[in-house]
């Protein structure tokens, strides 16, 4: 089924939760909603279920305007970060407790049943109650009961947050197959970047109700519109400076700090007239180098398995980045390091937005 | 250590003793009362002033038939009411707690100061509505088991207690139901519920102990009120135990107090017996009716 959003609204009394959102989903397409709590993302996805109704704008479902229909004529599926299970019905109950409102048969849903509990892999389970289940086994019996209508849309909202670290990355991977062999158009809503970019196919990100960005995690990650995406996409975060622009024979530098200048490739010239803006950098693109231009002492070395976090101090600047440990550098130790310029960012002060991209 | 913990148990112990003493005495009195054809204090005496006397007479009332009317008027009393006010407060509470509508504040302050209402002070106006209820054909006092819902029946009565009942009881069910997750509501309004169904499938089996605790209390009120039935029930064959009970001490003859003892018990058994039994449920009301137990 294609979703579209148009000008999406949804005002709770003064306060505006979701402002002109506009998303275009394609048929099977798996969306991630991303953004930090009280963005308005889950707000979003329950106004696609039809808990709630727009202020504003249209939901269509394929070409159906669906504002007005209730939850039940929407054929979603939705699973919950509290898994949302009946607590006074066994597993089996649960599972069939859609099929039972539409008047299904006995037979069709005992084999209905039997088919999603294979498929999630608790068929050991039906018998018990939710309460005597953990946390994994209760959320792929939630994902059950969703997948059992067969629903057009399926709806995540934050499903993985209360699972343990090891069980998340399962899980992840499990949905992610389920939802491609499905082809089931799905919406998934997490404040986990991570989540976001190893599962969806785009991703929309939203700050205070307002879509930030909708595009391929590659293109998010590689090209961030906005600060605000610079900033919050990316695993450690982007290196963010104030700098001013500086021009010498045909050429643009950045000055980073006092006599430190960076030269901007011709591909990455900042789009703008002003002189000071933000230049960004990922840690994955500094790196150490006996000939490199900028000198800087080490404050701390955090251990991150594959890579060692190092945060350094380059003058009054503070800057982390990411390194092989077989260097074996230590607190305190002066280094010199350099940037690899073809992946730099630039963002205007003022509107936050990217001078590359924009 | 041992010897704190012994002395920080046994000071509230000692206090509890001392104040429920003169309950206990009372308690105490009415069995010994009940077996005795006299009794001086707690100890039965004979005609001779000496100890003996004891008697199976002051049971005799048993054998009436006025008591067991009574005692089933009390019970339909206590049934209606049990469950005119956990329907009513469960679909209310329901509403209030789930539910945005013009109004709802209002609504929920208003109950509140409903239940701080003396009802003594309602007597003579709920008196006119009943009269008046009562002229309505049919409805009025006409309707077989409970007579009508107007003056002088049981129906009239089981719906001013109900009304009475209601703030304390619509309260205790938004408090059940603020408790319940949002999520699994609108997971079964996804799955394919009305509101209704997700109402009485889903939510109701999630406020159980609430319901169990609401109906207790109800009926246990309905078993030994004595105002309401007392005022809008005059004629004696629709007296509760609880105004039999009155009747026994305002006849003209000298009371007995023996038999106005062994009936006292008799209304308290089945209450006795409840409170022993369902303690738990009642103790939710208390402690986690605001929290929630659910």
């Amino acid at each position: 089924m294609i979703i579209k959003l148009e000008n999406l609204t949804k005002k709770f009394g003064k306060t505006t939760a979701v402002s002109e959102l506009s998303l275009d989903i394609k048929d099977g397409e798996f969306v991630a909603l991303l953004g930090p709590s009280g963005c308005g993302k889950t707000t979003t996805m329950l106004m696609i279920a039809g808990i709630y109704k727009p202020t504003g704008g249209k939901i269509v479902f394929d070409d159906k305007v669906v504002n007005q229909w209730a939850p039940k004529d929407r054929d979603v599926g939705m699973v919950f970060q509290s898994y949302a299970l009946y607590p006074h019905m066994t597993v089996y109950q649960n599972l069939v407790y859609p099929l039972l409102l539409k008047k299904r048969p006995k037979e069709e849903m005992h084999r209905e049943a039997q088919r999603v509990a294979d498929l999630m892999g608790i068929g050991h389970l039906l018998e018990r109650k939710p309460g005597q289940l953990s946390g994994g086994q209760q959320q792929r019996v939630a994902l059950g009961r969703a997948l059992i209508k067969k629903p057009k849309v399926l709806l995540f909202d934050e499903p993985l947050s209360n699972l343990d670290a090891r069980l998340r990355i399962t899980m992840r991977s499990m949905i992610k197959k389920l939802q491609k062999d499905l082809g089931i158009t799905s919406i998934y809503v997490t404040h986990d970047q991570v989540e976001a970019m190893t599962m969806a196919d785009r991703i929309a990100v939203m700050k205070d109700g307002i879509l930030q960005a909708f595009t391929e995690p590659e293109d998010l990650h590689d090209r961030p519109r906005t600060l605000f995406v610079a900033q919050f996409v990316g695993n450690p975060p982007m290196n963010l400076f104030e700098v001013d622009l500086m021009k010498e024979n045909g050429e643009m530098f950045a000055v980073l700090s006092k006599d430190i200048l960076i030269k901007i490739p011709k591909n990455r010239l900042p789009k703008t007239e002003k002189t000071r803006i933000k230049l960004g950098i990922r840690p994955q693109d500094i790196h150490i180098s006996s000939n490199g231009s900028i000198p800087a002492a080490i404050n701390i070395v955090e251990p991150m398995g594959r890579d060692n976090l190092v945060l350094c101090q380059v003058n009054d600047l503070e800057l982390q980045f990411l390194e092989d440990p077989s260097n074996k550098i230590k607190p305190g130790n002066s280094i010199n390091i350099e940037f690899e310029t073809d992946t730099l960012q630039f963002f205007d002060i003022e509107t936050e937005l990217s001078l590359l991209w924009v | 250590m041992k010897i704190k913990r012994v002395f920080s148990k046994s000071i509230p112990v000692t206090l509890l003793t001392i104040l429920t003493l003169p309950i206990i005495l009372g308690f105490l009195w009415i069995l010994v009362s009940t077996f005795s054809s006299r009794a001086y204090g707690l100890v039965p005496v004979g005609p001779d002033g000496k100890f003996g006397g004891l008697t199976l007479s002051n049971w005799q009332f048993l054998s009436n038939k006025t008591i067991w009317l009574v005692t089933i008027n009390t019970l339909i009393l206590a049934t209606g009411l049990t469950i005119g006010v956990v329907i009513v407060s469960a679909m209310a509470g329901y509403s209030l707690s789930r539910i945005k509508f013009p109004g709802r504040k209002t609504v929920l302050s208003l109950t509140l100061v409903l239940h701080a209402f003396p009802s003594a002070t309602l007597l003579i106006a709920i008196y006119f509505v009943l009269r008046w209820i009562s002229r309505i054909p049919i409805l009025g006092n006409h309707i077989p088991l409970i007579g009508g819902f107007g003056y002088n029946t049981l129906g009239g009565v089981i719906l001013v207690s109900i009304a009475l009942q209601l703030p304390l009881g619509i309260w205790l069910m938004k408090g059940f139901f603020d408790n319940v997750s949002w999520d699994i509501e609108r997971a079964a309004l996804i799955d394919g519920c009305s509101r209704f169904r997700t109402w009485r499938e889903i939510m109701m089996p999630q406020i159980k102990p609430g319901i169990a605790a609401l109906s207790i209390f109800s009926f246990i009120q309905g078993w030994s009120s004595f105002l309401i039935p007392y005022s809008y029930m005059t004629s004696s064959s629709k007296a509760t135990v609880a105004t039999y009970l009155n009747n026994l001490l305002t006849e003209s003859a000298p009371v007995n107090y023996g038999e106005l003892a062994a009936v006292g018990l008799f209304q308290l058994i089945p209450v006795l017996i409840f409170y022993i039994f369902t303690q738990k449920y009642l103790l939710s009301i208390f402690s986690g009716g605001i929290k929630g137990t659910s």
